[in-house]
């Protein structure tokens, strides 16, 4: 959980120095006074800085969460989630009847709303966390197709003597697609272009 | 989907007060527009339109379901 540590000439100034570094409010923080301060001598002679430390009390995964929930209620479709966290990498399998509708076409929506979920989280986490949203196992399904569609294209790029260019995806689909021919004898691939159009290339070697 | 637009901003921003969502409607089109407080612009829009793509991408995959209509999202700067 996010966590400061703030000065002031007082514990209330050291407070909202904090609060606002946090971007939070009172009521969403436990605060504990380190050193109230002294005013010393006219202010000026033997005085000492109050501290104080402030721990945000949201946990990222709950706020991460709701907005999926929110968002998804807001779009008619009821969800449930289930997590999994390992370190930095959260997991995030949605369960609901709408499937095609959450998903979009080629993972489009589900890929806009994981990484708008992202966002939401890394506003809350003290590390930066990684979110990878899934349903009815579609990013396996997903690797398997980008796999599949990876050696046809390396076999015509190899048959017919020229390079091929996909359409552009995400870096992690990218990566599923560079994995699988890394040792290709006759074709190697790359990336062009800048994100959101940043696609691969495949050629020959 | 004014609704859907606010739920989809409030969190990502530090104003969440100051999130506002108006509709404009032409003949077979509407538009959004979108306002934020100043200093949350750069969150909403981000890095080559990245975060405006992601609302947008959520909100005309929502729109498809409701309407004929196009549908676009302006974010007033």
């Amino acid at each position: 959980m996010k966590q400061v540590t703030a000065t002031g000439s007082t514990v209330d100034e050291a407070i909202s120095q904090a609060l606002k570094e946090l971007n939070a409010k009172k009521e969403q923080v436990e605060i504990s006074i380190i050193d109230e301060g002294k005013k010393g001598l006219l202010g000026i002679f033997g005085s000492r800085p109050a501290i104080v430390k402030v721990t945000l009390k949201i946990d990222p995964i709950e706020e991460a969460k709701k907005f999926i929930i929110d968002v998804c209620k807001q779009m008619d479709i009821d969800v449930q989630i289930e997590t999994e966290i390992d370190g930095r990498q959260v997991y995030m399998n949605l369960i609901t009847e709408k499937v095609g509708l959450l998903i979009g076409k080629r993972g489009r929506t589900l890929n806009a709303l994981q990484s708008l979920t992202q966002l939401v989280l890394n506003k809350y986490a003290d590390q930066f966390m990684i979110v990878t949203l899934d349903a009815e196992n579609y990013r396996d399904r997903r690797e398997e197709s980008l796999r599949i569609l990876a050696n046809r294209l390396a076999k015509k790029v190899q048959r017919e003597r020229r390079e091929i260019s996909l359409e552009p995806m995400p870096s992690y689909e990218r990566r599923i697609i560079h994995t699988e021919l890394a040792d290709h004898e006759h074709v190697k691939t790359y990336s062009v272009g800048q994100d959101p159009n940043r696609h691969i290339v495949i050629a020959p070697k | 989907m004014e609704r859907l637009i606010e739920t989809i901003v409030k969190p990502l921003v530090d104003h969440p007060e100051d999130v506002q969502v108006e509709a404009r409607e032409e003949a077979g089109r509407i538009t959004y527009e979108l306002s934020v407080h100043e200093s949350d612009i750069g969150k909403v829009i981000g890095k080559q339109g990245r975060i405006a793509n992601a609302i947008r991408t959520i909100l005309y995959s929502y729109a498809h379901t409701r309407t004929d209509k196009k549908v676009y999202l302006e974010i007033l700067d």
